[in-house]
């Protein structure tokens, strides 16, 4: 599967954020976000753990609501969201979970067409089952099809997450921690896979995680969370060639001389 | 502990301020209990219904749970004939030992039985389960899927149990007498016919009606108390364990004190 990266339309806005704030008793988690992403991009929001990355999509898909700020996703505000206009939203917007997410007691199969018999109920057992075929295709995995999520690796479970999300061809990506806890060979088959998802189904993504090679691999645009606000942005060369202190110990704990 | 000066007031209001801290606790508790089950009505109501999914946990609750019940039931109706006879001997009355028997077993053992057994089986099944899923984050995986997880996960269990503790029950109603006939009937000769002449002469509407009614009841508070825990486990593995245990625990309680209130409106309407 390999497909020319989808140029960026940065006149097309397909998430805009402005003076997000979240906090969880005293802490606070995020203290005015502003972010903007752009049709057909991949954004990258670096950030060490407990900074709130995590928060911000759960905010942007609705399972969070923020203390303050406007959060419009796709024209539309989710925060003001409720039932049916969410779910509707929700269609269009893929999240893949840190740790997969897949439901242990249903096969992959199962998992698969969990979003799409529950969403799309004009459509027939045949189409439901070319879908399954098309998006487990897509993740290299046709093979278990029929196998239970207990019985695959941690690679082979992100890649099925990510295909459960695809099945509902969304406009826009989460992903949460993408390549966490797993080995190297497997991050970069994950890094691959996330670009060939953007060039092949036309996807605007936001991508968390702490992984610097996933950040320069799969990264249009990076941003760096500090202190629950974007402190740095640019290409990946741009935002860790600073003085910071902060900015520069990130980049040596990744990259070893 | 005393302060240096003796004045107790510090730590008389130290652990006042510790038990109205604990009661604050148990009032949000039954609060959120409260609107928990407040949602369960909202959404049992309202459209899509979730048809396949209650069918689906109608079998993993009720058909799954066969094995155990049919060995409890059929071991109960044995046992409490064998130690009831020695008492009606002594009387000289041990042709009540099926009247006896069913009364015993309609009213009361095989609803309390059904319910212990379900709250010690199913919800713990419940509690674990919904308790890993949403340490999992599989439960914001079906949100974020456009699936409401209450009514797919909640109601399902719910109404799934309330269905199947009755219907459970009057299997081991039957079970428990047919263990009881085979125990009476190798004792004393009484044949199958006059066996269960005497058993439902024994009882009455009310009876069976109460029994089904409870179980009911039992079924519902099983099935709340599991999703509870479950849905609002805390994180990590340890956080299931906890809701597969205190669903096990707090359900039983709650059957028990149903059991006794229940006992006291069901004799109040025997008498009216």
């Amino acid at each position: 599967m390999k497909e020319t990266k989808p140029v960026i339309d940065r006149s097309n806005c397909v998430i805009n954020i402005r003076g997000l704030e979240k906090s969880f008793g005293d802490l606070d988690v995020l203290r005015g976000v502003d972010l903007d992403l752009y049709k057909g991009e991949n954004l990258v929001v670096l950030g060490k753990s407990g900074t709130g990355k995590s928060v911000l999509i759960k905010i942007i898909s609705g399972l969070l609501k923020p203390d303050t700020g406007t959060v419009n996703v796709l024209g539309q505000e989710v925060p003001k969201l409720k039932g049916r206009e969410l779910d509707q939203l929700r269609l269009k917007i893929g999240f893949s979970f840190q740790n997969s997410a897949l439901y242990d007691s249903m096969t992959i199969r199962k998992n698969l067409e969990f979003p799409l018999v529950r969403n799309r109920r004009d459509m027939t057992r045949a189409e439901v089952d070319r879908m399954v075929e098309i998006v487990l295709d897509a993740v290299g995995l046709s093979q278990t099809i029929n196998q239970m999520p207990s019985e695959l690796s941690g690679g082979q479970r992100k890649r099925i997450g990510i295909a459960r999300t695809l099945i509902l061809q969304p406009e826009i990506m989460l992903y949460d921690e993408p390549t966490a806890g797993l080995d190297p060979i497997t991050c970069i088959d994950i890094n691959n896979l996330i670009n060939e998802v953007q060039a092949r189904f036309n996807t605007s993504s936001i991508i968390i995680t702490h992984d610097l090679t996933c950040a320069k691999t799969v990264g249009d645009r990076v941003v760096m969370l500090l202190d629950g606000k974007f402190r740095r942005q640019g290409t990946f060369e741009e935002v860790f060639n600073t003085d910071d202190e902060r900015v520069k110990l990130f980049h040596d704990y990744n990259f070893i001389d | 502990m005393k302060f240096h000066n003796g004045d107790e007031k510090p730590v008389k209001r130290a652990r006042t301020q510790v038990i109205s801290k604990r009661l604050d606790g148990v009032f949000m508790e039954l609060q959120n209990i409260a609107s928990f089950i407040g949602r369960f009505f909202r959404e049992v109501f309202m459209p899509p219904y979730e048809f396949k999914e209650i069918i689906r946990q109608c079998f993993e609750i009720g058909v799954k749970s066969l094995p155990l019940i049919s060995l409890t039931g059929f071991i109960i109706g044995i046992v409490f004939m064998n130690q009831s006879r020695p008492s009606l001997a002594e009387f000289g009355a041990t042709s009540w030992l099926p009247s006896l028997v069913s009364i015993a077993i309609v009213r009361a053992l095989a609803p309390l039985v059904t319910a212990l057994i379900g709250a010690g089986r199913i919800g713990s099944m419940i509690g674990a389960e919904l308790g890993s899923m949403k340490v999992t984050e599989q439960i914001e995986a079906m949100e974020v899927s456009a699936t409401n997880p209450f009514k797919f996960l909640v109601v399902s269990r719910i109404l799934a149990t309330t269905f199947m503790i009755p219907a459970l029950m009057m299997y081991t109603t039957l079970l428990a007498l047919l263990g009881a006939f085979l125990n009476v009937n190798a004792n004393e000769g009484t044949t199958f016919t006059t066996y269960f002449t005497q058993v439902f002469d024994a009882i009455v509407f009310l009876d069976i009606f109460s029994s089904v009614t409870k179980s009911a009841l039992f079924g519902f508070t099983i099935g709340v108390v599991g999703c509870y825990k479950g849905y609002h486990s805390s994180k990590g593995t340890e956080g299931v364990g906890k809701a597969a245990n205190s669903s096990v625990v707090t359900a039983m309680f709650l059957v028990f004190i149903e059991e006794l209130l229940s006992l006291q409106v069901i004799t109040a309407l025997r008498y009216l």
